[in-house]
């Protein structure tokens, strides 16, 4: 297929704009593919692996914004060029008085916003850095949403953040909650008692929106991004929010969400753990805590199983009353699995299309034991990495929020369109019987999900008579897109909603199991 | 600690959407904007950072001199007998230096007026012959203690205002104003043009010339600091301060003057001409800036000013050095007939006054004339507002009202403007890119990134 390109020189664009401008351009007529980036190497070697990288983009420098369109025809393509020209021009509207004034830089904000106590970045990676050094030495807490931010710099910000007391959530940082707003990707859950320490923000969102929905409810949320509890950040945030939640009066329970830190960081977790006078829940998936760290140290294996543990704790009731909960939802989803196989002729394979990346690792915990190897582009176990993350085989289950996946377009919670295509694609695999689906709601997430995805369903459906969808709706009632609205809409199409993604897993995986009996 | 027990308030730089959960949850938020930084030499926004202290040290004492500065004129005379290395074959002219084989229209017109004008040729053919024989030097209005609007012609026998930072020893020269119209400083040459000038150096100047001796001296800092009370931003309007030169020349005008006739037309010429004032708030501000130049590792602008092909910025603590990239076509209002296509790229040293803390930096003072920024009071003020993130410190004497009387944005310090992209906002008026229209509108721009990225550059590797 021809691939078109132009090179703007010197035009900067928020990255964010640009992916909005690559959304519509994929949605023109007869256009396969297209990518609208800033020229960095980083962008260069992503594009790369879509195909994209011409010449032109290799010769363009880090300032020139570079367009690629693959499309079927000429015509196509001078189409795509015309709407991003018109896309990347659009004036603003002009300010009037009283309306919301935008401030022309990180001063004037501060000097407008009397008080102001925390920044959310969300630009490029390569600016994020000292931009949020400003934000420190200006007195500002940071959310820092905005990745591709170096190792060096998240180590220099948050050693001179501890040195203010101040918080450094991210890079990285997709989700937080602080005093009951929504920071970035984050639900509207109810208010309590819980307070959450997450090096992941789908984790994030997962825990608390399950504590929430049990009644339950969180006083703070902190996010830390993910690298934060490997060896060469030391779980500086992590360990800064752990002791601010210990002082916390609000704070009753704590709850931890992280992949397994290093070792080295891990022994001054649990050390620190150990001095908080407080009920602690931690998931850390894909690993477990061995040692005893004290009393009320309450370890789970999903993050399902934590939110659980915690709700309890948080209402006063034991951490064990969770393994009950978990065991009623899974009695109602055996009387389903049974149900599905006997539809499974010839289909044995379940194919898992994340866009929450900590759930293709909470699946890869879940599965195994139902299915056998899971394969996956994000694997916890190297051994089990997917050769190709668009040529799917065997079980596998893939983050579609990897890099891969996400140059030159929103986040696949935003913009469907490329799991649309792999829901329709793998249905259409005769020894597909399983589609497995996250589905996350909330604040910066697509606003009207049932829209963009029932559409692919219906056509899933159709290609594939045997087929099973199962998915789990990660949201609340108090959502913009409502929870209980998304669920009934899926319910209708077809789909097996589960209230978590370990639930979702254990009947999908169950239905692997029993069509393989058969 | 102390975020959990506090309002939180939000300053969200980026995706604009995060925005919507911190509204519903009744948070209060800010967006700002985020432009890139001017540089992608990251090694040297460390290296100024690492010299912070000594560069704002040095800024401060520049400031200190820039607002210390006590502007006033004292005299008028010949270019020829006052300007510092003025000579019959020189013609000064507005922006960093330039040959004439790159020169604008209207600059091109203006010399050619000027030729003319000084009875060195006599058809506009001749002139442009001799203009481009290299018989005639040209230098900037700048390296000469002067400055001028638009093209900013100055030659030998043109009579200039002579104004003097009392404060030190330094002067400030620029010449009697025009009008509107057709106008040698927008490169109009034709036989009127001439005659105008002719008459403002027959008539005009001498009667101004004894007004002003007569009354020794006129504090123009403190003028400057009333017309901004009444709506002046001392650029594209300058009605308030012209009215306040008139009263204070008036009485002097008709006492000096021995023909009232040639008085109540002297007193009509200026009193016709919103922009008179315009020459002199340039020359306080060039008197003013000047006298914060020299400062070793000042990162403080001291000039900035454009040829109408280039756009050129001068630093405190690099010397007489100028830094250039191209000038840019305003973002204009035109008048009847005209469009952007008719326009020539920014020119004029009137931008110095942006410099010292007016114009478009002083924006918000001028809610009558908004129609150039957007239409509305608020985007005036939103202007001046976006202006104290680049400026070292705030003006002492020069306030705006609507701001409960904050001092404007002075001193533009090019570290701030590499680092956080936002470039200074100049208003302007707008010459036809041809010699001979004149004008044809007026706007406002933000001045182009490169000259500031190459001055942050050069001052930051010379730290």
């Amino acid at each position: 297929m021809p691939i078109k390109t132009t090179i703007k020189k010197g035009a900067y664009f928020d990255s964010v704009a640009l992916m909005q401008v690559a959304k519509k351009l994929n949605s023109v007529p007869g256009v396969i593919d297209s990518a609208v980036v800033m020229a960095t190497k980083e962008n260069k070697s992503l594009i790369k692996a879509s195909g994209l990288l011409t010449a032109e983009v290799e010769r363009a420098g880090e300032n020139d914004l570079a367009i690629a369109v693959s499309a079927r025809t000429p015509e196509a393509a001078e189409a795509a060029f015309n709407a991003a020209e018109e896309l990347l021009n659009k004036k603003p509207a002009a300010a009037s008085p009283g309306s919301d004034r935008k401030a022309a830089g990180l001063d004037d904000a501060v000097a407008s916003l009397d008080g102001a106590n925390l920044a959310v970045i969300s630009v490029a990676g390569r600016f994020a850095g000292a931009l949020a050094a400003d934000c420190l030495d200006k007195g500002l807490n940071v959310v820092l949403f905005s990745d591709n931010v170096p190792v060096e710099t998240e180590v220099a910000l948050k050693k001179e953040a501890v040195k203010k007391g101040l918080l450094v959530m991210g890079p990285d940082c997709g989700t937080a909650i602080i005093n009951g707003a929504p920071i970035a990707f984050a639900n509207s859950v109810r208010r309590g008692n819980i307070g959450v320490v997450a090096a992941s923000g789908t984790g994030a969102q997962e825990v608390t929106t399950l504590i929430s929905n049990e009644g339950a409810g969180i006083s703070q949320c902190l996010g830390t991004g993910g690298r934060d509890v490997k060896a060469e950040v030391g779980g500086l945030t992590f360990l800064q929010a752990l002791s601010m939640l210990a002082k916390d009066e609000a704070t009753q329970v704590i709850l931890l969400v992280s992949k397994p830190p290093h070792p080295s960081v891990m022994k001054n977790i649990a050390a620190a753990v150990k001095r908080i006078k407080k009920p602690v829940v931690a998931v850390l998936l894909g690993g477990e805590v061995k040692e005893k760290v004290k009393k009320d140290f309450y370890p789970a294996r999903t993050l399902e199983e934590a939110a659980y543990k915690a709700a309890c704790l948080g209402r006063g009731l034991k951490a064990a009353k969770a393994k009950e909960l978990i065991y009623d939802m899974n009695l109602r989803a055996e009387g389903l699995a049974k149900k599905e196989a006997a539809k499974k002729k010839r289909g044995r394979f379940l194919r898992g299309l994340f866009t929450g990346g900590t759930f293709v690792g909470e699946a890869q915990v879940v599965l195994p034991e139902f299915t056998g190897p899971v394969l996956s582009n994000a694997p916890l176990d190297k051994k089990y990495k997917l050769k190709n993350s668009v040529a799917l085989s065997g079980h596998a289950v893939i983050d579609l929020g990897e890099d891969e996946f996400t140059v030159g377009r929103p986040h696949p919670m935003i913009d469907f369109s490329l799991r649309n295509k792999m829901i329709v694609s793998e249905a259409k695999k005769p020894e597909v019987s399983v589609l497995l689906l996250d589905l996350v709601l909330g604040y910066g997430a697509n606003l009207r999900p049932l829209d963009d995805i029932l559409p692919p369903l219906a056509e899933a459906f159709k290609a594939n008579r045997e087929l099973s969808i199962v998915a789990s709706v990660t949201g609340t009632e108090a959502d913009p897109q409502v929870r209980s609205k998304v669920v009934r809409g899926l319910e209708a199409a077809g789909v097996l909603v589960m209230p978590s993604n370990a639930g979702a897993c254990r009947l999908a995986g169950e239905i692997i199991r029993l069509a393989a009996k058969r | 600690m102390k975020l959990f027990e506090t309002e939180l308030k939000v300053v969200n730089i980026g995706l604009e959407s995060f925005r919507q959960g911190l509204n519903d949850a009744g948070v209060k938020s800010v967006q700002a904007q985020f432009k890139p930084p001017l540089s992608t030499e990251t090694s040297l926004f460390a290296k100024a950072a690492k010299a912070s202290g000594r560069v704002e040290k040095a800024n401060r004492k520049a400031l200190d001199r820039i607002l210390g500065a006590k502007p006033a004129l004292v005299g008028m005379g010949v270019a020829l007998e006052v300007i510092p290395g003025m000579r019959r074959d020189l013609i000064l002219h507005a922006g960093p230096p330039v040959t004439w084989d790159r020169m604008c229209g209207p600059m091109r017109g203006g010399i050619m007026a000027a030729l003319m004008y000084e009875g060195m040729a006599k058809k506009p053919e001749e002139a442009e012959r001799l203009a481009a024989s290299g018989k005639i030097k040209y230098a900037p209005c700048h390296e000469h203690g002067a400055v001028g609007p638009m093209a900013g012609i100055i030659s030998a026998s043109m009579p200039v205002f002579i104004v003097k930072n009392e404060a030190g020893s330094n002067y400030a020269y620029a010449t009697q104003n025009e009008g509107l119209g057709k106008v040698l400083r927008y490169g109009a040459y034709s036989r009127d043009v001439i005659e105008r000038l002719k008459w403002m150096e027959k008539t005009l100047y001498p009667v101004l010339k004894a007004a002003i001796e007569s009354l020794g001296r006129i504090d123009l800092k403190s003028m400057v600091a009333q017309a901004l009370h009444m709506g002046d931003e001392v650029h594209n309007r300058n009605r308030a301060g012209t009215s306040l030169l008139y009263r204070a020349i008036a009485p002097a005008v008709i006492k000096t003057c021995p023909d009232p006739e040639t008085a109540a037309k002297v007193l009509e010429f200026v009193n016709d001409n919103d922009h008179f004032f315009l020459n002199l708030s340039m020359a306080l501000s060039k008197a003013s800036l000047d006298a914060g130049r020299g400062v070793k590792d000042s990162s403080v602008v001291v000039a900035m000013a454009r040829n109408g092909t280039d756009f050129g910025v001068q630093l405190s603590g690099t010397g007489g050095k100028w830094f250039t990239g191209p000038a840019e076509v305003p973002d204009a209002l035109y008048f009847p007939g005209y469009t952007k296509a008719d326009a020539n790229p920014d020119i004029g040293d009137s931008a110095i006054t942006e410099t010292n803390g007016l114009g478009g930096f002083a924006i918000a003072a001028a809610p009558a004339i908004v129609q150039f920024v957007g239409g509305s009071a608020a985007d005036a003020v939103n202007y001046t507002m976006a202006m104290y993130g680049i400026t070292a410190g705030e003006n002492n004497i020069y306030k705006i009202p609507y701001l409960n009387f904050r001092g404007t944005p002075t001193g533009i310090d090019v570290v701030k403007v590499a680092k956080t992209g936002i470039l200074p906002f100049i208003d302007t008026g707008v010459a036809h890119k041809n010699p001979g229209v004149g004008q044809v509108g007026a706007g406002v721009l933000s001045a182009p990134a490169e000259p500031f990225r190459k001055a942050f550059e050069a001052f930051a590797r010379g730290l």
